[in-house]
């Protein structure tokens, strides 16, 4: 099958992206106002604030910076501005970014104060927001396009119709040559063999075993009873879902039936070639869908059963669903609705094929539910306490 | 009108996928993997995307979904009841 061209921003590293962001990134907690403020002045700008960046170390410092400069380096940003308290972090992340070729500078709080570090950094931003709306759009084969999934609130319509619409639309961008992401670790539980089974060599399947092992040992050593409520959820739960393990064989038809696992990914690690790629990921959507457009995603493929909300400020998030009752309460959130797979009025082939046609109009431009809706959930994933 | 949908034919258990089944209530289920139809009779009301069990299943059973183990029951479900969080549980965990 011959699928149609996108049009998307061709990026300084031969990446593509689809929306055209510039970013004012803050490196800690401390420089969230200065961002704001920033985002504030400057229009067509937007600030990123979250909680994280002071005191971690090690893995868990590394996680932090890994997911600041993929943010930056993602394909649908444009240009970079960085602010931390101090130069040195601050640079660091000026630097990761860097490295992809785009616009970045930084600007650090300490000896300049919040009102100076604003007035320059909105100078900078002023200039990029100039720069980056005369760039244009265009044309690329579809397989330039990085697609990722993670599903949330799920319940057994997920299972039954929306994942496996994910997984048709897999099967046919992996035969495609796409770079394709899933992950949720813990929620492969139950399903795990039949990941490891699909590796594409036994090297990949042993890796995933063990990245899938270590998490499940975490859960393990740390929970205080079977995880009933925690995963599934009580959104799950009351969607019908049962345990983990049904909940784990409906997540994994997002995988298709024909896609290998090409390589395993540590959170936020970005894919060094085509094929399918496992992340390893907390299985909380915004968690997830941060690390995925860190890894590097340009759309990412989200069904869901009971409804759930989640956008990313720098990838577009699709919701599909299977629920009738969910396009019927909360129709705004959905993009594709596959109900009609239950009811034998839709064949999965045909769903599959929607939905890359709603991929591609989603590059081309067209806004997603969630971005309509102003969903810009930005969630760094945290791995311990910090010092 | 599909009731209830079912995902491998050794399944134990079915996904309800329309709002308002009623106790008492004939169910017509599809047999995804097979395109098969199967009909059992509601014993409970039970809300759209919960599950219904195909047959009668005594406690400690294993409970099949998509072909493989999902859990085990911790009571007693006969054929058509409500099969959720209350008759069976995780084995992980």
């Amino acid at each position: 099958m011959a699928f149609p061209k996108f049009s998307g921003y061709l990026r300084e590293n031969g990446r593509v992206g689809v929306r055209n962001h510039v970013i004012i990134l803050p490196v800690d907690d401390l420089s969230n106002a200065a961002a704001e403020a920033v985002a504030n002045n400057i229009k067509g700008t937007l600030a990123l604030p979250h909680p994280y960046g002071r005191l971690q170390f090690g893995a868990d410092l590394e996680l932090h910076f890994r997911t600041l400069i993929g943010t930056g380096t993602n394909p649908n940003v444009a240009a970079v501005v960085v602010i931390g308290i101090e130069p040195g972090w601050t640079q660091r992340v000026v630097d990761g970014i860097a490295a992809s070729g785009k616009p970045v500078q930084g600007f650090a709080i300490e000896l300049n104060g919040d009102i100076n570090t604003i007035a320059s950094a909105s100078r900078t931003a002023q200039k990029y927001v100039q720069w980056a709306t005369e760039l244009r759009r265009t044309e690329h084969p579809l397989e330039a396009l990085w697609v990722s999934t993670k599903c949330g609130e799920s319940d057994t319509t997920s299972g039954c119709g929306a994942n496996p619409t994910v997984g048709n639309t897999f099967d046919k961008l992996y035969d495609n040559g796409n770079t394709l992401l899933f992950g949720e670790t813990s929620e492969i539980t139950g399903g795990e063999n039949i990941v490891a089974a699909r590796a594409r060599t036994p090297e990949i399947g042993e890796k995933f075993l063990k990245t899938w092992n270590a998490y499940n040992d975490f859960i393990v050593a740390n929970k205080t009873n079977d995880l009933s409520e925690s995963q599934p959820t009580k959104g799950n739960i009351a969607g019908g879902l049962t345990t983990i393990e049904e909940k784990a064989l409906g997540n994994i038809q997002k995988i298709g039936k024909r896609c290998k696992v090409d390589g395993v990914l540590e959170p936020a690690e970005t894919p060094t070639g085509k094929g399918l790629w496992f992340m390893d990921s907390s299985s909380a959507a915004a968690e997830m869908v941060t690390l995925a457009a860190a890894g590097g995603f340009a759309v990412h493929l989200f069904p869901t059963g009971q409804g759930n909300v989640i956008g990313n400020p720098i990838l577009p998030v699709l919701k599909i669903t299977a629920n009738p009752r969910t396009v019927r309460t909360m129709g705004e959130h959905i993009d594709h609705d596959v109900s009609g797979l239950l009811q034998r009025e839709l064949t999965l082939d045909q769903a599959g094929d929607q939905l890359i046609d709603l991929i591609v109009r989603t590059a081309n431009g067209r806004f997603t539910a969630a971005e309509a809706l102003g969903h810009r959930e930005f969630v760094l994933t945290k791995l311990y306490r910090s010092a | 009108m599909i009731h209830f949908v079912v995902h491998s034919p050794n399944d134990s258990t079915g996904v309800v996928v329309v709002e308002g089944v009623q106790a008492g209530q004939e169910l017509t289920g599809w047999v995804m993997d097979s395109d098969a139809l199967v009909t059992v009779r509601a014993v409970h009301d039970i809300p759209i995307g919960h599950k219904l069990a195909l047959a009668d299943i005594q406690p400690g059973d294993t409970i099949i979904k998509y072909g493989h183990d999902i859990g085990r029951a911790v009571a007693p479900i006969g054929r058509g009841e409500h099969l959720h969080v209350h008759n069976v549980k995780t084995k992980r965990w």
